[in-house]
């Protein structure tokens, strides 16, 4: 401990950083090997919403930009990457109604090229869209995009020769990377990562990213934005331009998730990307706090953890002698009624903007120390009154 | 050093600036003064490029600035102290003043240009990790100079230093623009409170509904009739 006071600040935060990330991974090995497949599928879930809502909080509560645009972005990630990681077989398969466009049905390729291309697409698609819409603000804004998530998603359930339509595309292979995969052919198959793997190592990066761009001047920027956009102006900060880069950035990050989501479900249709898939995203979002990073990766973990605990909501029940049925569903509710509580007694969510720090974490010994100091004393001063009566 | 030229703006029909012009030259304050609404605000706004010029020409040290971004006159060195203040409340102040220089790429001269900042306003050195929000609104005048110092500034336009500010912090913000003055940095001063501006400024010119339609040393307008009656309350 000694060691890591008198050390540099920033060095100190960085190797700790490192060890946390080291410490991840290992937990992430173990659980791989012992948890079930379907706690296994609910920790990938919970990465997947880490990255989602870190892509939204980066417009809605670092810019203060009010987009509901993700499940647009999301589903043209999620379809590029199936699209180009189907077998051309299996997409022989699918496209049964009409058959699919010829030069994408013989296109194929790996794991991470096709989940790059996914983001990178929807990125592309939140330039286009956010160049005429991000001069909107507010409430315009919220309604702008999401009706470009739904012309988004009725494009898709339309272009019946390239996404197979409202049929959806099912049989998504596994995500699996090479490592070595493009190094000669000896040493394929060395380091194979599973989906889990790719998912988290995804999750970490997302992370990392993040922060890095948060606490650089960007981040500095798009703060200043949200503050104040005519005094961020007048410092000579190109308000619209650092709009459109977060809008880009969150797009991209959208799509990634999305080609992720896809790839555990193993089929997807358009309908998945419906506002609702938007709204879980804004639940999480407002839940870890507007404006928090630490925020969104803790309230990530915890929805989806709740989502499935609350399952039993959803199955029939007996109220005493009455059986009442089981409706999907209403688990939603629940969630909802959740959301509307938050936003009323707790606005700020669990974090606020605040945000982890490794000064902070470092201090809770200490701050535990203070507490249960301060409260013997309290119960000194007290004894000593109830002493004088 | 900064020469406008018959500027015009148009806020949709309404014909705001009718025809402005005027003069900044090295080493001086500067102060537009005149009524609410007669457009001393649009003037430097337009001047910065917030807002749209229809007609007119900007002229800073011989070069042809009229239609750059305003990202760019801040390159330029031309910077605005907007009115109220405007600090960013949930960032701290040393964020804010950081934000200034956001600009500037030369990181060596900015660290010695927070140190002088800081200098200047030891108030700001002590709430330094405080959130700028919680910050007196003296303080946040303050602030909101020391930000726009960090662009280091040729000229530093100040947009109503003393809106909503006790008379004795008015007075301190007064020195501080002299003071910045001295150091080589243009002042053009907008204010309501004319007699305060008036005395500390080199020249000072009076706007009406758009115009400018009195010019001349400080000294002088001070004890111009007109001036007194409409803006002195005498």
């Amino acid at each position: 401990m000694n060691a890591l006071r008198t050390m540099n600040h920033d060095r100190r935060n960085q190797i700790l950083t490192a060890l946390a990330i080291v410490l991840v991974a290992v937990l992430l090995v173990i659980a791989n090997m012992t948890l079930s497949k379907y706690h296994l599928r609910l920790l990938n879930l919970g990465g997947i919403y880490v990255i989602l809502s870190l892509s939204m909080i980066l417009i809605n509560g670092f810019v203060g930009l009010f987009s509901l645009g993700h499940a647009g972005f999301m589903a043209i990630g999620a379809y590029t990457c199936a699209l180009l990681t189907m077998e051309p077989a299996e997409k022989a398969v699918n496209f049964y109604l009409k058959p699919i466009v010829p030069w994408l049905g013989e296109m194929h390729m790996g794991f991470l090229p096709a989940m790059l291309i996914g983001g990178i697409l929807a990125a592309i698609i939140g330039f286009l869209i956010g160049w005429p819409v991000l001069r909107l603000n507010d409430d315009y804004l919220a309604i702008a995009t999401l009706g470009f998530a739904e012309i988004i998603r009725i494009v898709l359930t339309n272009l019946q020769t390239i996404t197979n339509g409202s049929l959806g595309l099912k049989g998504l292979p596994k995500m699996e990377i090479d490592v070595f995969g493009l190094l000669p052919e000896s040493m394929h198959g060395i380091l194979v990562l599973n989906l889990s793997a790719c998912i988290w190592i995804a999750v970490i990066i997302t992370i990392l990213f993040f922060v890095r761009l948060i606490r650089g001047s960007y981040g500095k920027a798009f703060k200043a934005i949200r503050e104040d956009e005519i005094a961020a102006e007048a410092m000579g900060i190109d308000v619209f331009h650092h709009k459109l880069l977060a809008f880009v950035i969150a797009s991209f990050f959208a799509g990634i998730g999305g080609a992720l989501l896809g790839n555990i479900m193993q089929t997807i249709d358009p309908l998945m990307f419906r506002f609702l898939m938007t709204y879980n995203v804004v639940l999480i979002v407002v839940i870890g706090g507007i404006g928090s990073l630490t925020g969104g990766v803790l309230a990530a973990i915890i929805v989806t953890i709740f989502m499935e605990l609350l399952r039993f909501l959803d199955a029939s029940w007996m109220l005493g002698p009455v059986q009442v049925p089981g409706t999907a569903g209403v688990r939603m509710v629940v969630f909802s009624i959740i959301l509307m509580v938050m936003v009323i007694f707790k606005p700020q969510g669990i974090m606020g903007r605040r945000e982890f720090s490794w000064d902070w974490f470092l201090s809770i010994p200490t701050q535990i120390k203070e507490f249960s100091l301060n409260r013997s004393k309290k119960e000194a001063s007290a004894d000593s009154k109830k002493g004088c009566e | 050093m900064l020469k406008i030229e018959n500027l015009n703006v148009h806020y949709g029909g309404i014909h705001a600036l009718r025809g402005i012009s005027l003069e900044v030259p090295d080493g001086k304050i500067i102060s537009l003064i005149g009524a609410n609404g007669a457009g001393k605000s649009t003037t430097l706004k337009s001047v910065m490029g917030l807002v749209p010029k229809t007609e007119g020409s900007i002229v800073c040290d011989g070069v042809d600035i009229t239609n750059l971004k305003t990202k760019d006159m801040v390159k330029e060195g031309i910077i605005l102290c907007p009115e109220g203040r405007r600090v960013f409340p949930d960032l701290t102040v040393a964020e804010n003043v950081m934000l200034g220089a956001y600009v500037r790429k030369d990181k060596e001269q900015i660290a010695k240009d927070e140190k002088w900042v800081y200098n200047l306003f030891p108030r700001l050195e002590e709430r330094k990790w405080q959130q700028a929000g919680t910050l007196s609104g003296g303080e946040q005048q303050m602030l909101a100079v020391a930000r726009s110092l960090m662009s280091k500034p040729k000229l530093l336009m100040m947009d109503e230093p003393s809106l909503g500010l006790a008379p004795i912090i008015v007075k301190n913000i007064f020195n501080i623009i002299k003071e910045i003055n001295q150091v080589g940095v243009n002042v053009l001063l907008i204010e309501q409170n004319a007699k305060a501006a008036l005395e500390i400024s080199d020249y000072g010119y009076v706007m009406e509904t758009g115009k400018i339609i009195l010019s001349g040393p400080g000294k002088e307008l001070l004890q111009n009739d007109g001036v007194r009656k409409a803006y002195l309350g005498e």
